[in-house]
Order: C-alpha cells, then sequence, then structure tokens
C-alpha cells in the first residue's frame, strides 16, 4: 500500500525483488509441507502400506492439486502482507492501552480480517486433503427415529476445522501486533542465504508445533463455551439441519476425542509452518547485506553511492542495509577503506570520510540528546515534581535546558511552545497541537510516534521534522520524548498531590503580560484537568491500562540502536584503520569530535543504565515468531560503544593525548586507556 | 623441520630455569632467588588441600534423607513393568522390541562417536588443554590480552583475578560455575571474561576499579543453550563482538552475541561435536577442533567452512601465528607439530606440513633424561618470536615445556616446569607472557 508509493530506488530495485525472490521461494516450499503433512494426517500405526499406498495416491489426485494452488495464493497474501507491514524500528507501546490501540487500529483489523479467512481457506485444504469425516460441509444424514429427515446435514467436523483456521489466524495476526512479528533484525553474522533458511527450519517447526499446540488449546476451550452459535448460524443460513443423533462438538465428549484433537493439531501446525516459513524467508533475503559503491565514476549513481544513502532519512531499511556495509566494509574490505579514504580528484577534499563521518556523528549525537532529554525528564518526574504553572516558569526562568524539555514534556496549555509544530495533515495525531487541554485520556493513544494511528506515511514525514541536532528545543518534538506522555499515570498520589499543589496559584513574575491576562482561564482548566486526573487515577482499571510498562520506554528510547551500534563499528573500525591506512590523515582532522561524540554517548549511557528498570534483563520468550532483539539493543549498544572506545584507544596510544578534546573527556579517555571502565 | 636431538640437554641434578634476563636462560635450584620484576605478582600457591573441601557442601540436612538415585523415569519403568502382569502379552513384547531398537541405536551411535559415552566431568577432562585436568589445582588460567592482569581458575570451582594495578585479588563464584575448563578475556573491554563451565557458559563483569573482593553473581551473565554442554571451550573474537562456544556433545557451535544474550547455532554434523574452537589474531578465520579425526577452518566473514581430515586422530591442539596466516596444530597420537598456511590469494594448502618432531630423545649428561611425546597444547606469543609447547608425561618428566622460536630450529630452549606436581600448568603460561613481557 504505502511502500510502493515510495519512490525510492532501492525498495523498487531491491526490495521489491527481495520480496518477490522469498515468495518464489516459499511457495516452491509448499509441496514438501503438504507431502509432509498428508503423511501425518494420514497417518496409521496398524496398516502402514496401506497408509503410504494412500498418501501416494491422494498426492497425485486433482484435490490436492487444487489445494495447492489455493495454498499457492495464500502464501502470495501472507507475502504481500509481510512486505507492506515489515520494520526495522519495532513500534514499542508504552502502556495497554497503547497496546490496545494498536490491536484495535483499522489497518490492523484488515490485517486480522484477511488472515481469519484465509486461515479459513488453509484449513479447508488442510480437510479435503485430510478427507474421512471432515471431507465436505455437508454429509449425509443418519437416518434417525423420523423417515422424513434431509438428505444431507451438517458436518460438525469439517465446520469445527474451518473455525479453528479463522481462530489460528486471528491469533496469528494478534501475536504478531503483540510480539513485533513484522519487525526485521539483523543478523549478528552474515551468512549465505541457503545455510541460513537450512538453520533455522528447525526451530521454524518446533515453532510451529509449540504455538499450534497452543491455539488448539485456546481454541477447544473457545469451542466449548461458545461452538454453538456459529453453528446455529451456519445450519440457518446453509440451510443445513444438525444430525441430532451424533455428538455435538461442543460437549465434553465430543471434544475428548483424540484423533480429532490430533488432526486439528497437525493441521494448526502446518497451517503456522507455511507462513512462518513465509516469514522468515522473507526475513533473511530483506536483510541480506547489500553492497553500496563508495564512489561512483558516474553522476547518474551518485545517488546510489554509501554517502548519499547513509544521509536517507525516509527508507529506513536501506539506512540501516547502508550502516550495515559500512560497518562490514569498515571491518572486512581494505581496498574499500582505501576509498573512504581518499581524496576528489580535482580539488582534493576527502568528500566520502566527511559524508560518512558527519552522518555516523549526526546519528549519535541523536541519541545522546535524546537520551539526556529522556534523563532530565525522568529525573524531575522522579523527584514527584508537580507539573503545575508554577514551579515550572520557575525553573523556566532559573535554568534554561532542562525545563525546556520539561515544559514540552508536561502538558501546560499556558506555556508558550517554544519548538515548531509538525504542520503535516495527519499532525493530530502525532499530539503536537492541543494535547494539554483536550481530554487525560487521548494523551496515552497519541504519543506513539510509531503507533499504528501514525501510517508509515506519516512516520516519513514525521522523520524528515526530526530536529537538527544541537537544537535544544528541537529535540523535544522528537518521537521518544513524546512517548513518554503515559508517564503522568504512573502513580495516583503523585497526580494527587499536584492537584493539592494547585490550590495557591503563583503569578510569575518572569512571564510576560499576555499570558498574565490568559493566566486565570488556564489555571481553571489545569485545575480541572488535575481534578479529573485525580478522580480517574483512583480507577483500577484505569490505572491498570494507563500504567506504564516496567522497561518500555528504555525499550523505545534504543528502538533503532542497531543503526547506532553499526554506526559505532564503522566508524571506530576506520579510525582505527586510518592508524596505517590513512595516507592523506583525513581521519585525523575530525578524530576529536568522534571522540568527544562517543564519550558524551558513553556518559549518557551510563547515566540511562543508573534509571530504574534500565538495567533489567526482560525475561526471554520461549518458542515464538516474534523476534525479541530490540528488548536488548540497549545493552548491545552499551557494550559497543565501550569496545568502539577502547579499539581506537588501543590503536592510537599515547598519541591521543596530543588529540584536542575538553578536559572532561580527556579525564575519561585517560580512564579507558589505562582499561579502568 | 627440527626434532629434539637439536636441542642442548636439559639442565640437571634438580636445577630449574627460573627467568630469561639478557636473552640467557638463568638456573637455580630454588625458585626464591630470581631477580624482581616491574609487578611482584602475589603468592600463587595453591595447595590441593586447601582446596578440595570447598568443592564437596555438605549440607547438614541432607545426611538426614536416604538418596534414592532412581530418575522419574526409572521410576515409572518399574511401575510399568510391575503393572505389565495385567498388560496384555502383545503390548509387553512390542514394546520390549522397539526399547531394544532404541538400545541398539544408541550404542551404535555412541560407537560412531565414542566419546558420547563419557560423562560430563570426564569429557571436559579429555578435551582440556590443560594437562591432567581432573586431578590438577589450578584448571584454567587466562592473561588479559592488554593490561598485566589474569584469571586463575582454581579445583574448588572459584576463579580469583589478580591485578598489577590493585592489591584486592576479587574471588569470583556461581552456583552455575562448575568444572571450569576454559577461561578468555574479552578483547577491547576491561572487564569481561568468558568461563566455559560444565551447564553453561558464564560472562563475568568484573569492574577493575571496583574493591569488592566477592563479586556478586549478579555481575555473571549466564548464557546457555539446551543440548550445549559441557562447554570445553570459549574464544572471543579479537574485536570483541562476538563469543564462540563449543561443547562436545552438541554438533553446532554458537556464535554468541553476549550484550543481547542471542546466539546463533553454526552446525555442521560430522566429527560429532566440537571440542576446541581458537580464533586467529586477525580475526579473519577460526579453528574448530573435533572428537573424530577432523578439523574446520571457518572464515568469519560469510561463515562457510573447510574441512580438514586427519589421519591419526583428533586434532588436539593449534594455535595461529600473530598475522592469522599460518596455523600450528597437533594431532593425538603423533609426536609431530603440523603447520598449514592460509592465504587470501586463491587456492589454499592442499595438505599440512609437519614442522617440528618431538619424538623422545634421551640426552645423556650426569643423568640419562628422556624428553619427547604428544604435544598437549599449543601457545604462541604475540609477538611471533616463540612457540611453547607443552608435552605429556614420560616416565621421568611428567611433562615438559619447550619452546622455538619461531624462526624454528633456528634458537630453542626448553624449560622444565618448576615442580613436578600437577600443578605446573600456571608456570607454563606465566613463563610464556613473562618472556614477551621482557
Amino acid at each position: 500500500m504505502l511502500s510502493f508509493n515510495q519512490d525510492c530506488w532501492f525498495v523498487r530495485k531491491v526490495v521489491r525483488w527481495r520480496a518477490l525472490a522469498s515468495i518464489a521461494w516459499s511457495v516452491l516450499l509448499l509441496p514438501a509441507t503438504t507431502t509432509l503433512f498428508v503423511f501425518l494426517v494420514r497417518f496409521s500405526l496398524f496398516h502402514p502400506v496401506e497408509w503410504i499406498s494412500e498418501c501416494f495416491g491422494l498426492l497425485t489426485a486433482a484435490s490436492t492439486i487444487f489445494s495447492l494452488i489455493l495454498l499457492c495464493g495464500v502464501v502470495l497474501v501472507i507475502g504481500f502482507f509481510n512486505l507492506e507491514g515489515y520494520t526495522v524500528v519495532p513500534s514499542i507501546p508504552c502502556s495497554r492501552v497503547a497496546l490496545l490501540a494498536k490491536v484495535l487500529h483499522p489497518r490492523q483489523c484488515v490485517h486480522s480480517l484477511v488472515h481469519c479467512t484465509v486461515g479459513m481457506m488453509v484449513m479447508w485444504c488442510a480437510s479435503v486433503m485430510a478427507g474421512g469425516r471432515y471431507q465436505a460441509l455437508g454429509s449425509p444424514c443418519t437416518r434417525g427415529e423420523s423417515a422424513d429427515a434431509p438428505e444431507v446435514c451438517l458436518n460438525e467436523y469439517h465446520l469445527f476445522l474451518l473455525l479453528a483456521g479463522a481462530f489460528i489466524g486471528y491469533s496469528h495476526s494478534f501475536l504478531g501486533v503483540v510480539q513485533n512479528m513484522n519487525y526485521v533484525s539483523f543478523q549478528i553474522i552474515q551468512q549465505y542465504k541457503y545455510l541460513r533458511c537450512k538453520g533455522s527450519l528447525p526451530w521454524v517447526l518446533k515453532c510451529s508445533a509449540v504455538q499450534s499446540l497452543y491455539a488448539v488449546r485456546n481454541y477447544v476451550a473457545l469451542y466449548f463455551f461458545f461452538g454453538h452459535i456459529p453453528r446455529a448460524w451456519i445450519s440457518n443460513s446453509l440451510n443445513l439441519p444438525i444430525d441430532s443423533s451424533v455428538h455435538s462438538l461442543d460437549s465434553l465428549t465430543g471434544l475428548l476425542d483424540f484423533s480429532l484433537l490430533y488432526h486439528l493439531w497437525i493441521s494448526g501446525a502446518f497451517l503456522l509452518l507455511t507462513w512462518y516459513i513465509t516469514v522468515l524467508l522473507f526475513r533473511i533475503y530483506v536483510t541480506e547485506a547489500h553492497r553500496f559503491p563508495v564512489q561512483s565514476t558516474f553522476a547518474e549513481d551518485a545517488e546510489q553511492c554509501l554517502p548519499k544513502v547513509l544521509s536517507e532519512k525516509r527508507t529506513l531499511i536501506m539506512k540501516f542495509l547502508a550502516l550495515q556495509d559500512l560497518a562490514l566494509l569498515s571491518q572486512h574490505s581494505p581496498p574499500r577503506r582505501q576509498e573512504v579514504f581518499s581524496l576528489s580528484q580535482p580539488g582534493g577534499h576527502p568528500h566520502n570520510w566527511n559524508a560518512i563521518s558527519k552522518e555516523c556523528l549526526a546519528l549519535l549525537s541523536d541519541l545522546t540528546q535524546r537520551l539526556v532529554a529522556h534523563h532530565d525528564a525522568v529525573a524531575s518526574n522522579g523527584r514527584a515534581r508537580p507539573p503545575s504553572a508554577t514551579s515550572d516558569t520557575r525553573t523556566t526562568s532559573n535554568s534554561s535546558v532542562s525545563s525546556a524539555v520539561v515544559s514540552g514534556t508536561e502538558d501546560l496549555p499556558q506555556t508558550p511552545r517554544p519548538s515548531v509544530l509538525l504542520k503535516t495533515p495527519g499532525s493530530v495525531f502525532l499530539k503536537s497541537s492541543g494535547r494539554g487541554i483536550s481530554s487525560p485520556l487521548t494523551a496515552p493513544f497519541t504519543p506513539d510516534l510509531d503507533s499504528p494511528f501514525s501510517t508509515p506515511s506519516l512516520r516519513h514525514l514525521a522523520a524528515q521534522q526530526v530536529p537538527q541536532q544541537g537544537q535544544w528545543l528541537g529535540s523535544v518534538q522528537s518521537p521518544h520524548i513524546i512517548r513518554r506522555g503515559p508517564k503522568l499515570w504512573s502513580t495516583s498520589t503523585d497526580s494527587q498531590a499536584n492537584g493539592s499543589a494547585l490550590a495557591s496559584p503563583v503569578p510569575t513574575p518572569s512571564s510576560p503580560p499576555p499570558e498574565q491576562k490568559s493566566s486565570f482561564m488556564a489555571q481553571w482548566l489545569q485545575n480541572r484537568k488535575e481534578q479529573v486526573k485525580g478522580f480517574m487515577a483512583k480507577r483500577v482499571l484505569v490505572v491498570y491500562l494507563f500504567n506504564k510498562l516496567p522497561e518500555a520506554s528504555s525499550q523505545a528510547l534504543f528502538a533503532d540502536s542497531q543503526a547506532h551500534i553499526w554506526a559505532l563499528e564503522g566508524l571506530s573500525h576506520l579510525v582505527a584503520a586510518s592508524f596505517s591506512e590513512d595516507k592523506y590523515g583525513v581521519v585525523q582532522t575530525t578524530l576529536p569530535s568522534i571522540l568527544g561524540c562517543m564519550l558524551s554517548l558513553q556518559e549518557a549511557v551510563d547515566r540511562h543504565f543508573k534509571l530504574p528498570h534500565a538495567s533489567s534483563k526482560p525475561v526471554k520468550t520461549s518458542c515464538s515468531m516474534g523476534d525479541s532483539t530490540y528488548k536488548t539493543l540497549r545493552f548491545a549498544l552499551r557494550a559497543a560503544l565501550k569496545t568502539s572506545i577502547y579499539r581506537i584507544t588501543s590503536t592510537f596510544g599515547e598519541h591521543l593525548n596530543a588529540v584536542c578534546i575538553s578536559a572532561e573527556h580527556q579525564k575519561r579517555l585517560q580512564q579507558f586507556m589505562e582499561y579502568r571502565e | 623441520m627440527c626434532s629434539l636431538a637439536l636441542f642442548p640437554p636439559p639442565l640437571s641434578g634438580g636445577q630449574i630455569t627460573l627467568y630469561e634476563a639478557n636473552n640467557e636462560l638463568v638456573a637455580g635450584s630454588s625458585p626464591d632467588c630470581y631477580e624482581k620484576q616491574h609487578w611482584d605478582p602475589p603468592s600463587l600457591n595453591f595447595p590441593r588441600e586447601t582446596l578440595k573441601p570447598h568443592s564437596r557442601p555438605e549440607s547438614s540436612s541432607k545426611a538426614a534423607f536416604l538418596d534414592h538415585k532412581d530418575t522419574l523415569w526409572m521410576r515409572s519403568a518399574g511401575a510399568w513393568y510391575m503393572l505389565a502382569y495385567i498388560l496384555p502379552k502383545w503390548l509387553a513384547v512390542s514394546s520390549g522390541c522397539v526399547l531394544a531398537l532404541i538400545r541398539w541405536m544408541s550404542s551404535f551411535h555412541g560407537s560412531l562417536f565414542p566419546h558420547l559415552t563419557l560423562s560430563g566431568e570426564e569429557m571436559t577432562a579429555e578435551f582440556s588443554q590443560v594437562l591432567d585436568w581432573s586431578d590438577s589445582a589450578i584448571r584454567s588460567f587466562a592473561w588479559h590480552p592488554h593490561t598485566d592482569k589474569f584469571a586463575v581458575a582454581l579445583l574448588d570451582d572459584s576463579i580469583k583475578i589478580y591485578n598489577s594495578r590493585s592489591a584486592t585479588a576479587p574471588t569470583l563464584k556461581h552456583r552455575l560455575q562448575r568444572n571450569v575448563s576454559a577461561m578468555q578475556w574479552k578483547p577491547l573491554c576491561a572487564s569481561a571474561l568468558a568461563v566455559a563451565c560444565h551447564t553453561c557458559l558464564l560472562v563475568w563483569h568484573v569492574d577493575p576499579s571496583s574493591l569488592s573482593t566477592r563479586p556478586s553473581s549478579g555481575c555473571a551473565q549466564v548464557l546457555s543453550h539446551p543440548g550445549h554442554s559441557p562447554v570445553t571451550s570459549v574464544a572471543w573474537s579479537p574485536s570483541g563482538s562476538l563469543l564462540v562456544s563449543a561443547s562436545p556433545v552438541d554438533t553446532a557451535m554458537m556464535v554468541w552475541d553476549v550484550a543481547a544474550e542471542n546466539c546463533v547455532p553454526l552446525q555442521r554434523v560430522g566429527g560429532g561435536g566440537v571440542t576446541n574452537v581458537s580464533w586467529s589474531p586477525d580475526g579473519s578465520r577460526l579453528l574448530a577442533a573435533t572428537p573424530s579425526a577432523l578439523f574446520r577452518v571457518w572464515e568469519t566473514r560469510m561463515w562457510t567452512c573447510e574441512r580438514w581430515p586427519c589421519l591419526k586422530g583428533r586434532c588436539q591442539s593449534a594455535c595461529w601465528s600473530p598475522d592469522g596466516s599460518r596455523l600450528l596444530f597437533s594431532v593425538q597420537g603423533e609426536m609431530v607439530i603440523y603447520a598449514l598456511t592460509f592465504s587470501d590469494m586463491t587456492g589454499g594448502p592442499k595438505s599440512a606440513a609437519v614442522v617440528a618432531d618431538l619424538s623422545e630423545t634421551t640426552f645423556s649428561g650426569i643423568d640419562d633424561i628422556t624428553v619427547g611425546g604428544e604435544v598437549q597444547s599449543l601457545a604462541w606469543d604475540p609477538t611471533g618470536e616463540r612457540l611453547a609447547v607443552l608435552l605429556k608425561g614420560t616416565e621421568f618428566l611428567k611433562s615438559s615445556l619447550i619452546y622455538f622460536n619461531s624462526s624454528l630450529a633456528f634458537k630453542w630452549e626448553w624449560k622444565r616446569p618448576l615442580n613436578l606436581n600437577p600443578g605446573h600448568i600456571l608456570q607454563m603460561f606465566s613463563s610464556l607472557k613473562s618472556v614477551t613481557a621482557i
């Protein structure tokens, strides 16, 4: 839908072809999985010869061929959704209500609906291949006591499987949201696609079997309680009477049928396996390293070169792959490093190095600013400072930087917002205007820039608006700060205290006269709001929904840190290599800024890890297709940062004393040179 | 090719080599008479008697209960057997047949890979780089690659860390730290130490500026993967970003991203496991030895491997030259050192060449001394000047350490360890390091 509209050469020329190749391979793998399924579903212990001959007969039957064609269509649909929905930066909901909003988002509803339908189709194929009592929706009635019974009755077994398909389809889509299944992570090592695929196939098999087991458990419980509703509906609408002489399936005796459960489990595993293989192949294809040329002799290829591509902000996958390529070239290929260090032919400027180092440093300092702003905001909240006009404006007059951040994140209608608001049509979703006055209930829905309310196109627009680094006030608008909105609901006592603190508003001497005029109105509004907040905060459900999930803010802050890790690795390897390979000394000129940037990031990261929940490890998810790499990215970043600084200090050694950096950084660097960090 | 017959005769009459000064080895009769170095390491005498009690913590209440050794499966099998009277005959017979089939298959598997029949501890002892691992007071030793710091793993499953800059010597203990078989400090990092344990892999983060003598077990990261135990070897990549661990039971070796605690298994079935991994100093290649007569050399860019079948036995020990272009290895059952030369050009080496012959040689002097034997461990110093070789014992010397100049057979010396009880591994490695330091 959206990625097709992007007019980026990389998506057109690379990503789309990779997606197509992955879909083609998953279609080619379908006969193999189908054969496996047929053999397992028709398994009979006591008639092995009959079993094998029957399976071979079935595999060549027309119905199976038709099912295969249908399954190909299913795989195409799933592959299309993979391509549309994938992301390299996961969106992390900070509270339960944000998660709820994600699940109920219209786009997600369409996703779920399609998956339900497609799941039913797969299950129809499965029931046709399983044969026997599952064959068709209608079955001849067993003639009971009355002779006037109709010819064809409803086959509940068939219906049971179809509904199971819909259920598994929905739970796949639902779990996809909860576990961020659309997040594509990059491997720590490079492997050929075939070997990677071979290595992860057993894991995918196990995963689908286990997940299918869970799904069967949930589905059987659901069917036991609510199974009669769809059965009656289908029976009425299709005019198929229910055979009264057969046990209905929503009873204990009906459900405790071992062979039924086995067939259900195998069919569910088959369904999930085909989908998981599609997802796996897509991930493997999309994250394959792409080699960008460092410089090109032709002007028309200039936009495909590494320095240009690195500064790209719209197509994140391209930026990530470019950074990965930078990290790889800095480690493994001396000839390409030479190109980075080379000078331009007329003029003798190190354009390549300048562009690359500038982009990497911009990335790193952006992260530093984000961390500092987050830390300041959390520290002020942690001290339970009332977010009232008085205290905030007072601090605004006192200190400049930190309070600007605070006033940007707390909802203060009367403080003039110093930063530029987003002027995109969808800016309502980005919560850039009218934040304070609107009901507090909207806050947790809106703060997340990556939330499903902001569609990818919006995200791109927002990315363009991401402030230039170096501007403090600008960074307030960065999504990760805004995301802190639900923090207000963290403690009920806090907001109650706020309410009482507001009883006596003190006009601030520093505020300009026009603001004083409107301050009464604003104070009244503020008071109302605090009262509503205090009232709501006492309700258990509200607290449950709006409470911030622990760690989530930390995870969200480091959600795109894979880029920073590569930037750090690339920079440090290039700098280390420049010690012996850089003939013209182009790296020397930027060495102070690189060191300064890394050391201040190190300081910010150290401070961040002192916050509560920042250093707690996430629980490991046992067997699911969702990739939880993003949960530990902050630890990886911390380690990569230290290693990078050590790489530079151990290469340059005593020479670093001659580099002019600030005294504080010098002291920190000395710690690294003595191996004390 | 160099052989032991070319070596000058060893010292005799209870003399031991103490240190090297002005390119000469100085011998003496007592270990106390050596010159002071710039860092006088603390006393590193670990008597076995003091170590043993720690390893068997007897809880007081445990003795009151009868120990039953049956596992749950054995008990249910017993119950099954007792119920067998009421079971139909055919079921008992058929399940007996299935059981026999499974036994036959597992014994067949065991005959293919004999090491799988060993218990965990025996396996660690078998594949360890340390001589006489199960009885040695010192189980493992690791120098920090950048500073004067080392870690010693002791028989009582504790690890001590000595640092030239601080007087405190932290002792690391962890519930899961059993049967330490290998350790390595993370390169480009001051604090991280990877420890290969019986059931898992531990990564300790020991803050060098901390004054605590007992870092809590919260400082250790536990990395484990089902089926990947006992871990017998660990290797950090020289760039410090990846950690590779190997287990003789698991055919896959694990590549860990330690900070994120996720791993990528690299599976190759042949060989039946991986015993020893070693990363070339330039980070471009990785050696993985298997318990069978086969080892692999992985290139670390796309992680493909080449197989190197040996004729005689498994690869016991190996080391890389500092530029990563040469690999020296020794094979179990042969008293020679082989060399392989790799280059980035097309067409790698076709076969390994013998570079040193270590067969038993008798030096006649005041008393005849016989030196030589199979190689236990190889180490090449980072400057590439000397190669240390630890030999398995003969009847006269329980072990001997020799070293070569790496221009091989230009100048050579051999050195006997300080004492002949099994605590000599420390002397071996520290002597190698001190050679590089002087």
